[in-house]
């Protein structure tokens, strides 16, 4: 009886670990989206809420459905949003890059430093990131803007002979995604070629491979998941990002989180504002499906 | 011959013939040393071994050799040549890695091919020659494996064709058998020689396993703190231990410390600290009356029964039989002598009577031949 | 040892003094007399006074702050019980999706977060009333729902490297699954718990985009006044709170530091 009881027990400890996180996952982050979804499909109306109601349960069931595809539509029509999703994805794909050509070096620095010092270094990494974003954001203002520190520099320094317009361009954009996101490169950079067996640099040295060679051969192929999982950690919430272009960034550079924020808050366009985010999400779902594999497989290969 | 400690520290003759010829060699670690003063000379095609406890500078010396570590001091002539400052990817020698450093993105044949690429070979003599490779060690069939699909035994080979492919002068293996399990660890070791044979590759191979390095080597090395102490051949090393670190590091011996009471030419006799046990022993090395010295002998050179045996070179000792572990084939007995020692003493289980048999608090007399005994000076 | 070539090098310094330059840059200018950043007015506090004098921030950030420490205690908890059925608990149905689900926050953008819980808190006003009005609460769930996916991560990676064969050990003379857990599992996950809490406690303090989507008018969190402010251009006062801010940061590091020192000496004496 005893013994049945604790079974029981058992049971519902296994039950309770899983379901918990399970269902709230479930509650407020899935069916919010089936919720985008739906909305997406409706047509804007000047109420609260602003849109019409998508199942409309006086009428009989052939004509319940009221959806339209009325924004998806407008999204084709109008060039606006083309341009902010191309604009998102090549701000994005050139930040990754960026980070990528600075990420790396310094990963593979602090993967060949001392053991001694690489946790040290690796907390110089993680640091900035535990400070507020948002201000790490601003500091840029005050370097880059017309009378800013950078503008000064250079005008002492004899370089340029006015204050070159660096706040409000793409330029400020890539920098700074390239600065916040530039941990989020590292990390899984450096997690891969820490674990990197050094052996395997000393066979291809061993056997004729010249240091470049090795590199080219051996480390680079071997770190390709970390390269991949780095990429995609900084493209996915670049794509996605808002408060670097609207604060670094021209009134004519539109990134599509910046559209989607707008249409929300200042157009108060729900349905359409649905529409912009369902198709970023159809976007950016290959992305993460490809992060989820890395993510899985990294969790399978270790037990 | 055996060449003991003092010789190895002043530098032997530079003798043109030998292939490799290592001169003081040494390495610092931040003050640290490594290796210190290393003085080496090793035939073509001999198949030598380092033999050394984990941190005694066996593997910073074929890092050495294989141009992975720069030298603090000295020289290394391989072939007439003065290798000491090139590169590891110039070198003529090649090295299979302990942890096999298989490249995990490639496949077996890619990992073979890789010296070959480096060296600008035609593809089609790379594939002949991987081909041939691969049929020598016995892996036809596992070209497009990747390292991570090999059992440990596949993944050892392959380190070894890899090295192989490039016709080293000069082959170096970092505890080569170390990762296999035992069974495996056998076969290998005589695959290994038959390789080393068949291709007539030197090989310098690097290990703990001082059964390991008997089998395997032609002549050994034992190192410690960074310096060879005895440079031997299996029996020689065996046999006539030249001190006590070696007779106590290569297999299992007994050591009585004693004080020498009479010299007579080489033959000496001296009494066991703590007793009255008397044995002879003859030493080449000069002792002198009052020394502090240690007879060494080996458990199987021990003959142990109830009745004492008498002869002219028979040394002899009275004890009891504290332990006794059976193996089959032969038996290991830990015997207290008077003088209160444990004696250990191996002896094959010739008969399978049980009459004599020695049982547990049997008093029993150790008898060996004088001149079993290893006269240990240091 | 190796040495990294000084290209490597070279390359090394200069990131790290990109990400470490405008951080001192915006601690000095918060001492700075002058409004404007290119003069140097001189040394001065008045940005500190003028900062502490400025109700609309000092309440944002008690909000701020109580949400952050609700929401970073509830995403703990179902962070490590996420980290646990991810781990430890074998297969079971929907596992994949269940894992896909969880790492899903981690990389989802932040407009489609905010969007979507905001559209689910309004048709959940409209099916059952509740929430009644958007604030603290809403802002605070839609904290907890993000950052678990950070804790369950730091959970799941200290549990992999978690020797196993302890809780199997403490299984094996008796322990029942939910005692293992809490006299064996729960004490060696702790420190990373305890860092999972701070990370989301950060992560809350630190969201913009979800929280403007899910509060209501007058619940401003901190990082919602600071950009009203800085849409506009540089303002001094909040030069100020960042130098308070990363000063917070840099004395819980160096203590979090330090303890972990002193923990590593102690574990590695006790190896010796």
């Amino acid at each position: 009886m005893a013994i049945h009881q604790h079974r029981i027990g058992d049971l519902l400890w296994r039950r309770f670990v899983i379901l918990l996180p399970y269902s709230w996952l479930l509650l407020f982050f899935l069916v919010p989206f089936a919720i985008v979804f739906k909305i997406s499909f409706s047509d804007p109306i000047v109420a609260q809420p602003p849109f019409t109601a998508l199942f409309d349960h006086s009428q009989n069931l052939l004509n319940r459905f009221q959806g339209s595809l009325n924004n998806y539509l407008f999204l084709l029509e109008d060039n606006l949003y083309w341009i902010s999703y191309l604009r998102s994805i090549r701000v994005a794909g050139i930040s990754t890059l960026l980070c990528l050509l600075l990420g790396y070096p310094v990963a593979y620095y602090i993967a060949q430093s001392p053991p001694t010092r690489r946790n040290l270094l690796l907390m110089l990494i993680i640091l900035p990131f535990w400070t507020s974003f948002l201000l790490r954001v601003y500091a840029w203002m005050g370097i880059l803007s017309t009378n800013g520190i950078l503008n000064s520099a250079l005008l002492w320094m004899g370089l340029i002979e006015e204050p070159l317009q660096m706040l409000y361009t793409d330029f400020a954009v890539y920098i700074g995604i390239v600065y916040t996101y530039l941990p989020f490169m590292i990390l899984p950079l450096y997690a891969n070629l820490e674990r990197l067996d050094l052996e395997i640099h000393d066979a291809a040295a061993d056997l004729g491979g010249k240091p470049l060679q090795v590199f080219w051969d051996i480390t680079l192929p071997v770190s390709v998941p970390g390269i991949i999982a780095g990429s995609l950690l900084v493209f996915i919430p670049a794509m996605g990002e808002f408060v670097i272009p609207a604060l670094l960034g021209g009134l004519d550079s539109l990134m599509i989180g910046r559209t989607l924020y707008d249409e929300f808050f200042v157009n108060r366009d729900w349905p359409l504002a649905s529409a912009v985010a369902t198709i970023l999400l159809l976007i950016l779902i290959l992305p993460m499906m490809l992060f989820q594999r890395t993510q899985v497989s990294s969790t399978e290969s270790n037990p | 011959m055996t060449t003991t400690a003092d010789e190895t520290t002043a530098a032997p003759e530079p003798s043109a013939e030998s292939y490799l010829q290592i001169r003081s060699l040494c390495k610092d670690f931040d003050g640290i040393t490594a290796v210190d003063q290393v003085n080496l000379d090793i035939n073509k095609g001999e198949l030598f071994a380092i033999l050394g406890a984990s941190g005694c500078g066996k593997s910073t010396l074929l890092r050495m050799l294989a141009g992975l570590e720069t030298p603090t001091s000295g020289r290394i002539v391989l072939d007439s040549e003065d290798i000491t400052d090139w590169p590891a990817y110039e070198r003529p020698i090649n090295m299979m890695f302990q942890s096999y450093a298989l490249f995990p993105h490639m496949t077996v044949e890619k990992n073979i091919a890789y010296g070959l690429k480096k060296e600008k070979i035609e593809p089609d003599e790379i594939d002949q020659r991987v081909k041939n490779m691969l049929d020598l060690v016995q892996l036809k069939g596992f070209d497009k494996r990747k390292p991570n699909r090999l059992s440990g035994g596949e993944k050892q080979r392959v380190a070894l064709a890899r090295a192989l492919i490039k016709n080293p002068k000069l082959l170096l293996l970092d505890e080569p058998l170390a990762a296999l399990d035992k069974k495996l660890r056998e076969q290998t070791q005589f695959e290994l020689m038959n390789l080393q044979e068949e291709l007539g590759v030197t090989f310098i191979v690097v290990t703990h396993d001082q059964e390991e390095a008997m089998t395997l080597a032609t002549r050994i090395a034992v190192m410690n703190s960074g310096k060879f102490i005895q440079t031997g051949t299996p029996t020689e090393i065996y046999e006539y231990p030249s001190n006590r670190f070696v007779a106590d590091f290569f297999g299992t011996i007994n050591i009585f410390d004693a004080r020498v009471i009479n010299v007579t030419g080489r033959e000496l006799t001296v009494e066991v600290d703590q007793s009255d046990i008397q044995m002879k022993a003859y030493s080449d090395k000069p002792v002198a009356i009052d020394d502090n010295v240690g007879i060494a002998v080996r458990p199987e050179k021990i003959s142990i029964s109830k009745q004492l045996q008498d002869g002219a070179n028979i040394t002899a000792t009275k004890g009891v039989v504290e332990d006794l572990a059976y193996y089959g084939n032969y038996s290991i007995y830990r015997v207290k002598t008077e003088s209160g020692q444990l004696v250990q003493v191996s002896a094959q289980n010739q008969t399978r009577s049980s009459d004599h048999v020695v049982e547990w608090e049997d008093e029993v007399y150790l008898s060996w031949e004088q001149n079993s005994s290893i006269v240990l000076v240091d | 040892m190796r040495k990294p070539p000084a290209a490597l090098f070279s390359i090394a310094c200069f990131g790290f003094a990109f990400l470490y330059i405008p951080i001192f840059l915006l601690i000095a200018y918060s001492f700075n007399d002058s409004r404007l950043i290119s003069i140097w007015g001189g040394f001065s506090t008045r940005w500190y006074t003028e900062l502490f004098q400025n109700d609309q921030i000092i309440d944002a950030a008690l909000l701020s702050f109580q949400i952050a420490a609700i929401s970073a205690t509830f995403a703990t908890i179902f962070g490590t019980l996420a980290g646990l059925a991810l781990t430890r608990l074998g297969n079971y149905p929907g596992r994949l999706f269940f894992t896909g689900m969880i790492a899903a926050p981690l990389v989802m953008p932040e407009v489609i977060t905010g969007l979507s819980l905001l559209l689910f808190f309004i048709s959940l006003q409209e099916l059952i009333g509740w929430p009644g009005s958007r604030g603290a609460t809403t802002i605070t769930i839609a904290h907890i729902t993000f950052s678990m996916a950070y804790v369950a991560v730091i959970i799941q990676s200290r549990m992999q490297s978690l020797d196993r064969s302890l809780e199997e050990a403490a299984m094996d003379l008796g322990g029942r699954p939910f005692q293992v857990f809490l006299d064996v599992t729960l004490p060696i996950i702790s420190p990373a718990m305890l860092s999972g809490w701070l990370l989301a406690f950060t992560i809350s303090l630190d969201d913009l985009v979800i929280a403007s989507f899910t509060s209501g008018a007058g619940s401003n969190t901190l990082p919602m006044v600071i950009f009203s402010k800085v849409k506009l251009g540089v303002t001094p006062d909040i030069n100020a709170l960042a130098t308070l801010i990363i000063l917070v940061v840099a004395i819980g590091v160096a203590v979090a530091s330090l303890i972990m020192f002193r923990q590593n000496k102690a574990l590695s004496q006790q190896k010796v």
